[in-house]
């Protein structure tokens, strides 16, 4: 019974910051990464972190929009 | 006060569209199991998730690096929140069929139906619990990250809570009110404006957490939420006529996120 809860618990969190959007994830990690690189340079932060966001959300849009197209043939 | 504003609007529309979500579940257990069980297994859900958000958010307040909290909070809040914006751009594009409430009701009614164990409406039915407890639960659960995470970054959990419960509440209340007209709620314009709100304030908690100071503090929050509204627009328009369309293909047939 707390076996099964541990691994439903984990298979929730997994599929919340996973599930089959990997790149988000990995988008977030490299957003808090250059925010941290970046805490110093304020003017650069302020324009870096927002672009690079709108960047992750491009590719797994795309990359959305064509796994999609494969998988009925267009 | 502004992100007070933003916190209360970005939590009331993310509960209503779960809230949308569970009440369909709710609804079709009620109708083909009985309703008495159905509502059992809505308050026992509501009493669990009620339990995860003080065992879990009251101590993250008071006990973790409000640093550190921005941090992972913004984080989890880019997560949640892209994968928001990511499908109603592409459903807006017309790349993603949309979320049809009524179509999620009837084959949930089917599903509840064809089970052959016996369930009427004064008798409590194990099924009808389940189904309700678990519909209740999982789109509730989503809520609960929200209200603990926006809550916590900012020391507003109590306002982010009472945000998630008016809109629980209201939804509930229209939901009885108009006997499941659930698909006339615009759930994918909600969605997207739930999602740039979640990705702003990401944004914001995500880059104050790390060291980056925003000019105008908290106003920051209106330009992002402006900035990435044009993003989800501008994402929106160009993706539908630039690239052809794959509707046809309608959704994976497992629970989704968002």
């Amino acid at each position: 019974m707390i076996r099964r809860g541990f691994v439903a618990f984990g298979r929730f969190w997994w599929d919340f910051l996973i599930g089959d959007t990997p790149e988000l994830f990995v988008g977030a990690l490299v957003v808090i990464g250059v925010a941290f690189a970046l805490r110093h340079e304020r003017a650069a932060a302020v324009v870096t972190v927002p672009l690079l966001i709108v960047l992750v959300l491009g590719l797994s849009t795309y990359r959305g929009r064509l796994r999609r197209s494969e998988s009925t043939g267009h | 006060m502004t992100s007070a504003i933003i916190l209360v609007l970005a939590v009331f529309a993310a509960s209503a569209v779960e809230a949308v979500e569970a009440l369909t579940i709710v609804v079709a257990a009620g109708v083909s199991r009985g309703w008495r069980s159905a509502f059992e297994g809505v308050a026992v859900a509501l009493v669990v998730l009620a339990v995860i958000v003080g065992a879990v958010g009251v101590p993250l307040v008071h006990l973790v690096p409000i640093s550190v909290l921005r941090v992972v909070i913004g984080g989890l809040l880019l997560v949640l929140g892209l994968g928001w914006l990511r499908k109603a751009i592409l459903r807006a594009s017309g790349h993603k069929a949309l979320h049809d409430e009524d179509a999620i009701y009837a084959r949930t009614v089917g599903e509840l139906r064809a089970d052959a164990t016996p369930a009427g409406p004064r008798r409590r039915d194990a099924v009808g619990f389940a189904v309700a407890f678990k519909g209740v639960f999982l789109e509730g659960m989503e809520v609960v990250l929200i209200v603990i995470s926006l809550g916590s970054s900012d020391h507003r959990l109590g306002l982010a809570a009472i945000g998630a419960g008016a809109a629980v509440v209201i939804v509930a209340g229209v939901g009885a009110l108009v006997a499941r007209q659930l698909s006339e709620v615009p759930e994918n314009t909600l969605k997207m404006g739930v999602g740039i709100m979640l990705v702003s304030f990401g944004t914001f908690w995500t880059g104050e957490g790390a060291g980056v100071h925003w000019p105008g503090s908290d106003l920051a929050i209106l330009v992002l939420v402006a900035f990435f509204a044009l993003v989800a627009f501008v994402g929106s328009v160009a993706l539908k006529r630039l690239v052809p369309t794959s509707v046809g293909a309608g959704e994976p047939a497992g629970r989704s996120l968002a």
